[in-house]
């Protein structure tokens, strides 16, 4: 049931440009590819936040070193997709194992506050780069270069290659659940200290849960700073971490597609909210709140239980 | 003489301005089952931790199969061969209870920085877990959720789990509390069963199993020993009679 | 005349440190007692320095307005309590995060339709615009005394009701051992609505004070929430007394990092860098502070909670 609906989406997922053009929606692919950018960086969040039971708060920062890495190489002359890309997952990586190593020291509360910290001295450090744009933000030339024919100024041809990362992306997720490290992360996150009474060194492998949610996180700054052709200090604030963390419990937290519901379901709702009102924050506000008050698993916890 | 798998040598501990463990040394032959008792606070579940790697001792040392242990980390510990069980019961609760048993296994088989390969597909992981779960008594649960069995079986489980490390000496920390005389019974049995295959220190209160299991019996009394040897010089102890046995608990 | 600038951050820094302190004094209680994350606070804030600049406009008077906005906030604040945070007292940390998220969109929102997306104008009261002359022959805004007298002042009723009065006496319980507190038959539900809307009283406070000086203007609630955060966990989660010194830490490194760090930069680095680096680690200097002392005192500096 779950596979056939899987294949169903994807189907629908490579179909829509192809009839969106024809129908005028150009404009609704280059909305598909944010929302599948932001389900990417969600789901990086869900891996840590949902499979992981760390609750980060600080996510943003790396989408933020990602975006930045991609978007000052442009900047820089290097325009090629092939070197911006992983470098800026090499970046966020480097900087996620920096962060995690010193955060998963702390527990509860002081973990969420420390990350929280981090991401907000990562802001600073973004606005403090005065020969990238500082707190203005820096406005790209073009969007990378990644050759094989394809022109990634081309909003469909953009579209596609996200859809083609997502996808990869989820199923990377999907094997890594089902994987040894998928056991033990989601082991540690249910009790601890028995996962260390039976012989797991937990910090190691939090720590490296925690880096491989930041590099992904990365790639996804970087999609988005080549979506955008714009990246902004406002990326690594910290309300931004927060809408992350929004996407992935409204989705269903430890759920393979609660990240990729989650971004789905926020962007549309302010999509729909836009469209009838400016104070379209009061909508979404108030939804939100009703997903707390009566449904507590998120849209993934929805569907399983009627699905 | 059988030769120690465990010796503990002055280990003390202090809480503030209150001193938990006070300079107890004790060894624990291969092969045998100890018992460590004592009235509650005295400071057996505190040597526990420490004996574990979960608190680190003030001072003393740990030697574990000849090995200082003192200062090796918890988990590193069971590697080694040191295995502990919980007094409150700290189990998977949302996994079955062969995936319980399964952690246990995986933790001492290989790396599990393996991120592509199902898990599933590690048929031989699984069988050595059912093989514990047997062991235990706990063969057909295999298939349930940890949080749903009854609490004499979650018990059974703690144990199984530290089984399952392959450890040599295993740390049984009250693993009948809670249970009623079925229940106790059949734990009795399972600690039984495990003699001359592994040494276990056994920390009870239930004073009908300890006679019935320990080889030799240490008795602590406010975070000191206060007399060690075979059960029946320890029934017949005056001292121990006194501090702790009470006069019900005759011969 | 560096001796007059440093004095001039003395005082300036005292004065964001205690307007920290109305912030984080009801953040800290409300975490330490009912351990909830709430994001929300600092819309309290907003909508405090909001409802005086209103009624301060309406009223033509700034200090009859003062306890005016006070009241509606606190009002607001246990209305807030009442119908949906108490609800969220059992639940876990994340579903915390997302209705106080929540929250912050609506209250945002809400601001907007009210009063539009300008900010607003609130003038520091008649009699207190111009500057004072110090001992000593310095001058400083009159208003800014003002701040610190009003801070000082709550500071020590606060310290007199928490640690002399029977109310104060059972939220120190409730921080340090709510069961207990539960156990010994406190009536936690009307505990939890007077502290929160005592919390909601200090953030409009803080709010209406620091208005003259700051913008009154939507999302200034999340800008200072952030910074009432790490003042909590320095000072230790639950505890008044490290709400205050955790508050006064960072406002001194924040005031005065801000003003001496870039020109201490210049004496060792060249102008260009120091100009680009000034700033940036001045800021990030309060977290640096966090960090630092989480890792000496991973619970803060004088933890409630045993």
């Amino acid at each position: 049931m779950r596979r056939a609906a899987t294949l169903a989406v994807l189907a629908a997922a490579i179909a829509f440009p192809l009839v969106a053009t024809p129908l005028g929606w150009e404009f609704y692919v280059g909305f598909a590819s944010r929302i599948m950018i932001y389900a990417l960086a969600a789901s990086s969040l869900n891996l840590v936040l949902g499979y992981g039971g760390m609750l980060s708060f600080g996510h943003a920062a790396f989408v933020g070193a990602g975006a930045y890495t991609a978007g000052i190489l442009l900047t820089e002359g290097v325009p090629s997709a092939w070197i911006g890309w992983p470098a800026a997952v090499l970046v966020a990586a480097v900087l996620a194992v920096v962060i995690g190593a010193i955060s998963l020291r702390t527990r509860g509360v002081y973990f969420i506050m420390i990350t929280l910290a981090f991401a907000q001295m990562m802001y600073y450090v973004a606005v403090g780069m005065k020969t990238y744009g500082g707190e203005e933000g820096l406005r790209l030339a073009s969007r990378p270069v990644i050759g094989l024919g394809l022109d990634l100024k081309d909003d469909v041809t953009f579209y596609y290659v996200v859809l083609a990362i997502l996808a990869a992306a989820l199923y990377g997720l999907h094997r890594l659940a089902r994987a040894r490290f998928g056991r033990v992360v989601e082991a540690i996150r249910e009790n601890e200290t028995r996962m260390e009474a039976i012989g797991f060194p937990t910090y190691r492998y939090k720590l490296v849960c925690f880096a491989i949610g930041g590099a992904v996180a990365g790639l996804a700054g970087a999609l988005l700073a080549g979506h955008n052709s714009y990246v902004n200090p406002n990326l690594l604030y910290w309300t931004q971490s927060g809408t992350l963390m929004i996407m992935v419990i409204l989705g269903g937290v430890g759920h393979l597609y609660g990240g990729l519901l989650g971004a789905v379901a926020l962007l549309l709702l302010e999509e729909v909210f836009s469209v009838y009102t400016i104070h379209w924050q009061l909508g979404v506000g108030a939804i939100l709140l009703a997903i707390v008050l009566f449904a507590p698993k998120g849209l993934a916890g929805l569907a399983a239980k009627h699905g | 003489m059988a030769d120690a798998v465990l010796a503990i040598d002055g280990l003390a501990k202090r809480f503030g301005g209150v001193v938990a463990v006070d300079g107890v040394s004790l060894t624990v032959e291969r092969g045998g089952i100890h018992a460590l008792i004592g009235p509650n606070g005295a400071g057996k579940t505190t040597i526990i931790h420490q004996l574990s790697g979960a608190l680190a001792p003030d001072a003393g040392r740990i030697v574990f199969e000849g090995r200082d242990v003192t200062r090796v980390p918890f988990h590193d510990r069971v590697a080694l061969g040191l295995a502990r069980s919980f007094q409150i019961t700290s189990i998977f609760r949302t996994f079955t209870v062969l995936d319980n048993v399964a952690l246990a296994v995986q933790a001492r088989t290989g790396s599990s920085l393996s991120f592509w390969r199902p898990l599933a597909a590690e048929t031989a992981l699984f069988e050595e877990a059912h093989t514990v779960l047997e062991r235990v008594g706990l063969g057909g649960r295999a298939n349930v959720a940890a949080g749903v069995l009854a609490h004499g079986e979650q018990r059974q489980l703690e144990v199984a789990l530290a089984l399952a490390t392959n450890a040599r000496l295993l740390l049984l920390d009250e693993p009948m509390a809670g249970m009623g005389p079925e229940e106790s019974e059949r734990m009795i049995a399972l600690i039984g069963r495990l003699k001359g295959t592994l040494s276990v220190l056994l920390v009870e209160h239930d004073m009908d199993a300890v006679f019935r299991l320990a080889d030799r019996i240490s008795v602590l009394v406010n975070g000191r020993v206060i007399a060690s040897g075979a059960p029946a010089e320890i029934r017949s102890n005056e001292e121990v009679r006194r501090a702790y046995l009470g006069e019900e608990v005759l011969a | 005349m560096t001796g007059i600038l440093f004095l001039e951050q003395s005082l300036n820094s005292l004065q964001f440190g205690l307007m920290l302190f109305l912030l984080a004094a009801g953040l800290t209680l409300v975490f330490g007692i009912m351990d909830m994350i709430n994001l929300a606070h600092g819309s309290l804030y907003m909508i405090g320095a909001y409802l005086m600049a209103s009624i301060a406009q309406a009223t033509g008077s700034f200090w009859m307005a003062l306890p005016l906005a006070l009241i509606a906030t606190a009002i607001v604040g246990a209305l807030l309590e009442i119908s949906l945070l108490r609800r969220l007292y059992e639940r876990d940390h994340l579903t915390q995060v997302l209705a106080t998220f929540a929250v912050i969109l609506i209250a945002n929102e809400g601001v907007r339709i009210i009063w539009g997306n300008q900010s607003l104008m609130l003038n520091a009261p008649a009699g207190l615009t111009g500057p004072v002359t110090l001992p000593g022959g310095m001058q400083y805004a009159s208003y800014r005394l003002a701040i610190i007298a009003v801070g000082v002042l709550v500071a020590l009723v606060l310290y007199f009701l928490v640690t002399k009065t029977k109310v104060g006496m059972l939220v120190r319980a409730g921080a340090s051992n709510r069961e207990m507190a539960i156990a010994m038959g406190v009536n936690i539900r009307r505990l939890f609505t007077i502290v929160f809307a005592t919390g909601a009283a200090l953030c409009a406070l803080a709010g209406a004070m620091l208005g003259p000086i700051l913008a009154v203007q939507v999302g200034m609630g999340e800008n200072i929430l952030i910074l009432a955060f790490v003042v909590i966990v320095i000072g230790g989660i639950g505890s008044i007394r490290g709400a205050l010194v955790g508050a006064l830490l960072v406002g001194v490194v924040d005031t005065m990092g801000r003003a001496f760090l870039p020109a201490a930069l210049r004496e060792f680095l060249s102008p260009p860098v120091a100009s680009a680096l000034g700033p940036a680690l001045a800021s990030i200097l309060i977290y640096v502070l966090m960090a630092a002392i989480l890792f000496w005192k991973p619970q803060g500096l004088f933890p409630a909670r045993g």
